[in-house]
Order: structure tokens, then C-alpha cells, then sequence
């Protein structure tokens, strides 16, 4: 034994906790695969992880190329992320109420030291319809709307539409001038909704003799904000769509249009 | 500082929407399609303009104009506007909108010569056929990219507060009131349209038109890589439709719209007072007053005739004549069905800027007027 090779404490006890661990029971419940070393541990790295096997396993290398991509898509959910993250701790402090929500985002302003959690929303938010838009502008320089990925495009122009209802929904919370007067320009377009607004087209026609079936206390605004004006009613029911309706749809379809990259041949490239 | 007045001046009259919607109309013809489109003469001289596309002149340019940029932003009105944080990144959309316009038409101009010399485009040369793991090589790209806009977004926040301004006061109307940003090109519509289509109709036919794109364009051509001339009609229209109709009127609608909704110039100071005559009329007035002279018809159909029979004409002339004579070869290719839904969509949206240019020419307000429904065109 004298005689063996000078023994390196630190690394064997190095090796032995690195190895403890990957052979601990708690690890290998929570990892079903050896370290991605390898490729067949790389693909289970993938394919046994909820989150990451949304991605394909394999994908071309062309489309990893941020000169090819923008990398748009990617920073939209990321940003949606961020947009959820941010806005829950914001749900903490904020009450939808007209009596609290513009004390409780002056509060948010002024009484937190170094807060920047509304900063971090709002600009996230704006930062996350660019980049929505500069998705849909690669995809379509690319061609990458072309069949097979046709279906795909359309789940994309929901999600579109999605993110800009939620931050038009978002920009009646903070109960400050802009938010209401941008929200009342806003939703009096659907007053003139042809047959269900008001002042649109042919609503004046359907009526039962003198009674008019659609007006101003229950068309297609009055819907929409509760009220006839933007008020108490309209601010819980944007509060409520915003932090849970609409979330819960764009997330549903968000699984569906990763799901969809991944069957319709991964992220595109040429043929 | 007389030459200086001098330029602000210029292009605060350049900037009036109906001169800026020519000029942008025809920059944005020159810029994307230089020496390709109309008489020989117009060929020769949009010719280099080409050179755009060189990524060292295209660097210049924005160079230059981000220095001009910086520049106006000395002027007091130009850098109150701009300067909203809430306008900050509508700015940025700008540059950035421009920027990757500008790039995936670069792009596609490069893979086009490429594939002239009969070799593979960027993309396939980049990966063969060959495909790399999403571990590590994707999933450490996403990672990374993550950190950056953490980072990114941490700076920004820090350094530009979010606004908050007086309290919601529903007695107390804001001059001017606008919709959210990105919500302000269909605003600006409402200047030439009624609210039925500015702000119902025509969003909704975007969204339709949007979705439709996969299902009428049959050009198997550009599938997945950059391509610019397998695809000129394609790209022309969607980058109409998205950098002139939709990202210029949010401009137009965030920078240029002041006090009571009138134009005001990126250097003129927004004054509640100024004064724009309104003297708009309607078609039926156009023909049945000044030039029948015989006074407005009492029947609104008949009064309305002329721009019934217009508006019809439009929607239901134009497409066959296009099927027959103007677009034979896109109607050969798509077939019936497409090639109408796709008609009915294009038309759709040439309405906008035909509309607006009635507007500035003739004052023209309506079309077709029915207050007594609301129906107005």
C-alpha cells in the first residue's frame, strides 16, 4: 500500500458526493436517466421531462440559428413567464375594487422600497406584443405557414389576438386617467357591433313594436363592461379575465402550438 | 438655427397624413421591390436602391437614421412625445420593425441568388441534413436567452418608471383620448370609417384574413427558408398590410395625434386650440345636390343609389374582372373558391387606403349614409 500512487483526497471525495447524489433514491425518482453524456440520455433528458419534451428530440440545426428565428416565439413565452410571475405578486398587493386599485398601485409605486414589479410587467407586456408581432413576421417571411403547418399558423393568430385582449384588459387596472379613458375609446367600438351594439348597423330594426331589443343596457358593450360606462363592473370583470380567463386559454393554447411544432416536423426549415 | 427651422418645418408638412401616406406608400414600393416595379424609367431610378440590401450600406442607413433620431429628439414637442415612457417602446417598434423587415428581406434576397447558382440556401448549407440533439444544443440557446432578456428587462425597468397618471375620473374626458398603443391603428381608421368597420368589421377581418393566408396561398415555393422573388406578390401584400396599414397608423396614431384627434407635426407643439375646418360631405350630396341640383331624395335607398352601386361594384365587379384579366395566372393556380376568398380579402383591405385617399381628395365622408340604422360607409 506504501508504495501505490499518492492518494487525492478532495477529488475522490468530490467524485464520491457527485456520485452519492446521482445514486441517492431521490435522485433517480425525480430522473430517470444517467447523466446526458450520451445521446440515448440526452433524448431521455427530453423525452421524460414534461416540461422539455414539448421540444422534439432532434431539431435541425439551421433552425437553432438566432439569425433565423429572432428567437421571437421563445421570448414571447418567456415573456408570458415573466408576465405571470411579475403579475402574481402583483395580485398580492392589488385590490380590483375602485375604492383600492389606484391607492393600491400608488402604493406599489411609492411605498416599496426599490419595487419594480409593475415596471417589470408593464414593459413586459409591451415587450411581449412586439415580439408576438415580430413572430408572426418571421414565420411568415419563412414560409414556415406553409402546409404541413398550416393548423399551427392558426393557433399562432389566436395567441395574437390573445396577448393583445390581455393587455387591453390589463390597461383598465391600474384606474388611473389613461386607463380608463383608453378602455372607454376601446370598448365603444363594440356599441357599434352590427345587430348587438347599439348604434350599429340594423339593431334599430329589431324591435317588438315600440320596444326596442337592443340597447344601451344590454348590447354587446354593456356585456363587455358590466355597465354602461366603465365602472366598478367593468374593473372586476377586466381583473378577473385578465389574471385568470384569458391566462387560462392562451396557456391551453400555447401547449397546443409547441405540441404542433413538434408533429408538424419541428421548428421549419427547407425541405 | 434658420436652416434648422427650415428642415423641422419641411417635415412637419411632409408628415401631414396624406403627403406621409404617399411618401411612405411609395418609399415602402422602392424600398422593397428597387428596379422591379412600373415603367422603365421608375426601374432605372429605384435601380439602386438595391444596395440596401448589402449589409454594410443597410448598417449605414440605420446608423444614419438613428443619429438623425437622436438628433430631433433635441426639439422640446419631438422629445415630449417621444419621450412618454409608454411610448419609449413604441419607438423601439420602429427601429425594430424596420430592422427585421429590412433583414428578412436581406435574407431572402441572398438565399434567391443562391439558388439562381443552383446552390443550396443559407439554411440547408448551415445544416445539411443533419439534425443536432435539443439537449444541450437548443435547450442551453433558450437558457441563455433567458438570462439576457432577464437582464435586459431588469435594466429597463429600473431605468424607465412605469407611468401612473390622476386618478380615473369618469366626468373628466382627456384631450386627446386614445386607445391602448397597439390598438391605435384601428383608431386612426375611425377617422375615415365608422365605428361598425373600423372598429368591428375590418379587426375582424384581419383575424379572418390572418388565418386564411395558409389556405389561399397555393405557392409551394420558399417552404421553411428566406425567399424573396419565388414570393414577391405574397410578401408584398402581407408587408403592406402589416408595416403600412398596421404598424404606420399605430405611428401615426401614437406621434401624430394630438389634442381633439387633429394632426399635429413630430415638431409642432400639441395646441388644444388649433383649428382644422370640417368640410366634409357625403356622396349622395355630391351628386344629387351640387350635381343634379335637385335636392336629397326622401327614400334613403334611392338616395343612397349611387353608393350602393359603387360599394357593389367593388365587391362584386372587381373580383371576376381580376380572375379574367388582371390575376389570371394567380386565379389558374388557386381555383375558384381561393381565388374569391382571397379577392374579397384583398379588396377588403384596399378599401383602407382607398377610403383615405377619397378622403383627401374629394372630402369625400361617406359613401353610402344611413343614420336612421347607423349604416355608414
Amino acid at each position: 500500500m506504501a508504495d501505490g500512487p499518492p492518494i487525492n483526497t478532495s477529488e475522490v471525495k468530490k467524485k464520491d458526493l457527485v456520485t452519492y447524489v446521482r445514486e441517492s433514491q431521490i435522485w433517480n425518482s425525480i430522473f430517470r436517466h444517467g447523466p446526458p453524456n450520451n445521446d440515448r440520455n440526452r433524448a431521455l433528458a427530453v423525452i421524460t421531462n414534461v416540461f422539455l419534451h414539448l421540444h422534439p428530440v432532434r431539431v435541425r440545426k439551421s433552425g437553432l440559428r438566432l439569425k433565423y428565428t429572432w428567437c421571437m416565439g421563445g421570448v414571447t413565452f418567456f415573456l408570458f413567464i415573466v408576465e405571470t410571475i411579475t403579475g402574481l405578486l402583483l395580485m398580492f398587493y392589488y385590490r380590483p375594487t375602485v375604492e383600492y386599485a389606484y391607492a393600491d398601485i400608488w402604493d406599489l409605486r411609492e411605498q416599496v422600497p426599490l419595487g419594480i414589479m409593475r415596471e417589470l410587467h408593464r414593459w413586459g407586456a409591451h415587450a411581449m406584443v412586439i415580439s408576438v408581432w415580430l413572430h408572426m413576421l418571421r414565420v411568415f417571411m419563412t414560409g414556415s405557414y406553409k402546409p404541413p403547418r398550416e393548423f399551427n399558423w392558426n393557433v399562432g393568430v389566436f395567441l395574437l389576438v390573445l396577448t393583445l385582449l390581455l393587455s387591453f384588459t390589463g390597461y383598465l387596472l391600474p384606474w388611473d386617467q389613461l386607463a380608463m379613458w383608453a378602455v372607454t375609446v376601446g370598448s365603444n367600438m363594440a356599441r357599434a357591433t352590427p345587430l348587438l351594439g347599439y348604434e350599429g348597423p340594423g339593431s334599430s330594426l329589431l324591435r317588438l313594436g315600440d320596444i326596442s331589443l337592443v340597447h344601451a343596457g344590454n348590447d354587446a358593450r354593456f356585456a363587455l363592461l358590466a355597465g354602461r360606462f366603465v365602472g366598478a363592473g367593468a374593473l372586476l370583470r377586466f381583473y378577473v379575465l385578465h389574471c385568470v380567463g384569458i391566462p387560462v386559454v392562451a396557456t391551453i393554447l400555447m401547449a397546443v402550438h409547441f405540441w404542433r411544432v413538434r408533429k408538424d416536423g419541428g421548428i421549419s426549415g427547407p425541405v | 438655427m434658420g436652416v434648422v427651422d427650415t428642415i423641422k418645418q419641411t417635415i412637419n408638412w411632409h408628415s401631414e397624413p396624406s403627403r406621409f401616406f404617399v411618401l411612405t406608400v411609395l418609399g415602402f414600393l422602392a424600398v422593397v421591390f428597387p428596379g422591379e416595379l412600373g415603367p422603365a424609367w421608375v426601374r432605372r431610378v429605384t435601380q439602386p436602391l438595391a444596395a440596401i440590401y448589402k449589409p454594410k450600406v443597410g448598417g449605414l442607413i440605420f446608423l444614419i437614421i438613428g443619429v438623425l433620431f437622436a438628433f430631433a429628439c433635441l426639439d422640446p414637442s419631438f422629445a415630449l412625445i417621444v419621450g412618454k415612457p409608454d411610448n419609449v417602446p413604441i419607438a423601439g417598434m420602429i427601429f425594430l420593425v424596420a430592422f427585421f423587415v429590412w433583414f428578412s428581406l436581406q435574407q431572402g434576397r441572398h438565399n434567391d441568388r443562391l439558388l439562381e447558382a443552383g446552390e443550396p440556401v443559407l439554411e440547408k448549407r448551415e445544416s445539411g441534413d443533419g439534425k443536432v440533439m435539443v439537449w444541450p444544443d437548443l435547450v442551453y440557446t433558450e437558457f441563455l436567452c433567458m438570462i439576457l432578456w432577464t437582464i435586459f428587462l431588469i435594466v429597463w425597468s429600473i431605468l424607465l418608471k412605469a407611468p401612473i397618471e390622476q386618478p380615473a375620473n369618469p366626468s373628466k374626458t382627456p384631450n386627446p383620448s386614445k386607445a391602448p398603443w397597439y390598438f391605435l391603428g384601428l383608431q386612426e381608421m375611425l377617422v375615415y370609417f365608422d365605428p361598425w368597420i373600423a372598429g368591428v368589421l375590418l379587426p375582424g377581418l384581419v383575424i379572418v384574413g390572418l388565418c386564411a393566408i395558409p389556405y389561399i396561398d397555393v405557392n409551394a415555393k420558399g417552404n421553411g427558408f428566406y425567399m424573396f422573388r419565388g414570393r414577391r406578390v405574397e410578401i408584398g401584400l402581407f408587408l403592406f398590410g402589416f408595416v403600412v396599414l398596421w404598424v404606420w397608423l399605430i405611428i401615426i396614431g401614437t406621434f401624430f395625434r394630438g389634442p381633439n384627434q387633429n394632426f399635429f407635426g413630430p415638431f409642432e407643439p400639441w395646441d388644444v386650440h388649433k383649428l382644422v375646418p370640417l368640410i366634409n360631405v357625403d356622396l349622395s350630396q355630391i351628386i344629387w345636390v351640387k350635381f343634379l341640383g335637385m335636392g336629397l331624395p326622401k327614400n334613403p335607398l334611392l338616395r343612397e343609389a349611387f353608393g350602393l352601386l359603387l360599394v357593389g361594384a367593388y365587391f362584386a365587379v372587381l373580383p371576376p374582372l381580376m380572375a379574367k384579366r388582371w390575376m389570371k395566372g394567380f386565379f389558374e393556380k388557386m381555383g375558384p373558391t381561393r381565388f374569391y376568398v382571397m379577392a374579397f380579402l384583398l379588396l377588403t383591405m384596399m378599401s383602407l387606403p382607398i377610403k383615405m385617399m377619397l378622403r383627401w381628395t374629394f372630402n369625400l365622408h361617406y359613401l353610402v349614409t344611413v343614420p336612421e340604422i347607423f349604416f355608414n360607409i
